[in-house]
């Protein structure tokens, strides 16, 4: 039926013969050549050339000089490489805060009064803003002498706290601006994914007499996994790639203490330090490699239900 | 329906929750609402300390009209457009294809591919700024637009494989059968079957891209220096640096740097949010 609104193409017929006849490998090979090409030149092969260049003293303009593992051996004993390892740990444990903040919300959001399509888009608005923006707006929020959260503990009668100046909370500061946009997108993930939670299993879980948090627990979090999957892979993403904030609201400060590998490995390689690329290219081997037993979870949960599909 | 629908419960039930949804979402706004506030405040209320009283008059037009005539703000702006425009239609041509590729042929090695744009794509940046700073500086495309652009295309489109391969996959396959039993040239079954079904997909990347684009920080600090060539998110930076301390104008500054993606997910906020859970929760 679909047949008879496609457009005549039989003048095609009759092209060179040995195109025609290997036109199933030949036709995705073309479509995919441009793609793969792009991807592999700035993507694949650039990663492959950081682990090389890891094994080099260069600063980015004379000749690399080969010196084997050294770059590594100095990680080992560099202060400020322990503490970015440390922070990136921090930001991994409670950057997943995001993903029960969202659902909290999400299940707040999932209602049909009037206007509620404006309240959730609106309540994702963080998301859509770059995070330069976000951590501008959250260092104002923070800042001691007029910023909004100092007036509120000093009504409380706390006195101003000086969150990014002081190296105890200064981590934990950027980590609540970062979680602010994460909460936003773990929300639409889930408030998308309880549209298609099955009524009739909800009902009928009613009429059993489960409600609240049993019900959310037993019946509602399990219809609930793709959406939880989702919000898992973008957290975790999110949490390792925060350079912008960082950047931004402290510059690795006050005393290095909110450093994290992403920005640590940018400041060794291309700041007022000199331009160590080598030894920036091997935080960036440490970074990558973490990063990697997630990538390995992830492709390999995909795996499973690409095996499960067609 | 979970949680239980409001109209269900008791009505003062229904009339906590009528008043909880604008005060919480005024709370999780606050930080932005203060800076919106702050942007319409002139600067006399700064330097005597009037932060949060009311704004000793009206400086919204004033403050505004700095940023877009006394600044490099328009010229910061124009190079986001000039960056995320070529970005987005690069991405959508290339993906679409290679989405077609690995959504619709079977061969081997299929998986492994499409598996290495995905991994590509979470892989963090880090790990690719040595060498592509590198091959940007020897192709004499160091602090242009067309490097950024370059760049930005050939990531992205790892991102928009996944989410094009993956709506072709959900494409109703005898479609592309009837069409080969016809003899129909595969180019033309990409083109005339398959590309007119994809637009809600194309639509969707579209706007995933422009934003993750336009709202990019760290290669505009890697690949570009000054005003020529650099981004509004870079520029505000040094918006910053112009106006120290003047907080309504940095105010005015950033708000303006993030209107373009707020505009833009308000005009296609269905194609966003499918994007967004890229397709995979329904």
């Amino acid at each position: 039926m679909t047949t008879a609104t496609l457009p005549d193409t039989h003048a095609d017929e009759g092209g060179p013969g040995w195109i025609r006849r290997n036109r199933m490998t030949l036709a995705p090979l073309m479509f995919l050549l441009p793609g793969i090409l792009f991807f592999l030149v700035y993507v694949i092969v650039p990663i492959f050339q950081s682990f090389y260049i890891s094994f080099f003293r260069w600063d980015g303009l004379g000749e690399p000089s080969y010196i084997g593992l050294a770059n590594y051996q100095e990680l080992a004993s560099d202060p400020a490489f322990e503490v970015s390892l440390w922070n990136n740990l921090k930001w991994l444990i409670l950057y997943l805060l995001a993903i029960p903040g969202g659902l909290f919300i999400a299940l707040f959001l999932n209602q049909t009064v009037t206007g509620i399509r404006l309240y959730k888009s609106l309540f994702f608005f963080p998301f859509v803003i770059s995070q330069v923006v976000v951590g501008l707006v959250f260092g104002w929020f923070y800042a001691p002498s007029f910023g909004l959260l100092s007036q509120v503990t000093e009504w409380m009668g706390l006195g101003t706290v000086n969150v990014l100046g002081d190296p105890r909370y200064a981590t934990y500061g950027i980590i609540g601006a970062g979680l602010w946009p994460q909460v936003s997108y773990c929300m639409i993930i889930y408030l998308t994914g309880l549209n298609a939670v099955d009524p009739e299993q909800v009902e009928a879980a009613r009429l059993d007499g489960a409600k609240g948090l049993r019900m959310l627990w037993h019946v509602i979090l399990p219809q609930l996994r793709p959406a939880t999957f989702l919000a898992f892979v973008v957290t975790i993403i999110g949490a390792l790639r925060s350079f912008d904030l960082i950047s931004i609201m402290t510059n690795g400060g006050p005393f290095g203490s909110t450093r994290i590998l992403s920005f640590y490995m940018f400041e060794k390689a291309l700041s007022e330090y000199g331009f160590r690329m080598g030894y920036g290219a091997a935080i960036a081997v440490v970074l990558f490699l973490i990063m990697l037993c997630f990538i390995a979870y992830f492709l390999w949960s995909m795996y499973r239900e690409e095996k499960g599909a067609r | 329906m979970f949680p239980r629908p409001i109209e269900q419960t008791s009505r003062p039930w229904q009339l906590t929750y009528q008043s909880l949804l604008p005060l919480a979402l005024i709370m999780w706004l606050l930080p932005l609402l203060a800076v919106a506030f702050f942007s319409i405040k002139p600067d006399v209320d700064f330097t005597t300390g009037n932060y949060w009283g009311w704004p000793s008059a009206f400086a919204g037009f004033e403050n505004y009209g700095k940023v877009f005539f006394q600044s490099d703000m328009p010229r910061y702006l124009l190079n986001s457009v000039l960056i995320t425009v070529p970005t987005v239609i690069g991405c959508v041509v290339l993906s679409s294809m290679t989405g077609f590729a690995l959504g619709i042929y079977k061969f081997r090695g299929n998986l492994w591919i499409f598996f290495l744009f995905v991994a590509g794509n979470f892989v963090p940046f880090q790990i690719l700024m040595v060498p592509v700073r590198d091959l940007t500086l020897d192709m004499g495309l160091y602090n242009t637009k067309l490097g950024l652009v370059l760049f930005h295309v050939a990531f992205q489109t790892g991102f928009c494989t996944l989410f094009m391969r993956n709506f072709i996959r959900a494409l109703p396959y005898e479609l592309i059968e009837a069409a080969r039993v016809e003899g129909v040239a595969e180019w033309r079954i990409f083109w005339y079957v398959v590309i007119p079904l994809m637009k809600p997909a194309m639509a969707a990347a579209a706007v995933l891209v422009f934003t993750f684009v336009w709202n990019d920080y760290f290669w505009a600090v890697v690949l570009t220096q000054g005003a020529e060539s650099q981004p509004v998110t870079a520029g505000i930076t040094s918006f910053n640096a112009q106006y120290r301390a003047a907080y309504h104008l940095m105010s005015a500054g950033s708000i303006v740097a993030a209107l373009p993606p707020v505009a833009m997910f308000f005009l296609m906020q269905r194609h966003f949010i499918a994007g967004l859970t890229l397709g995979a929760v329904k």
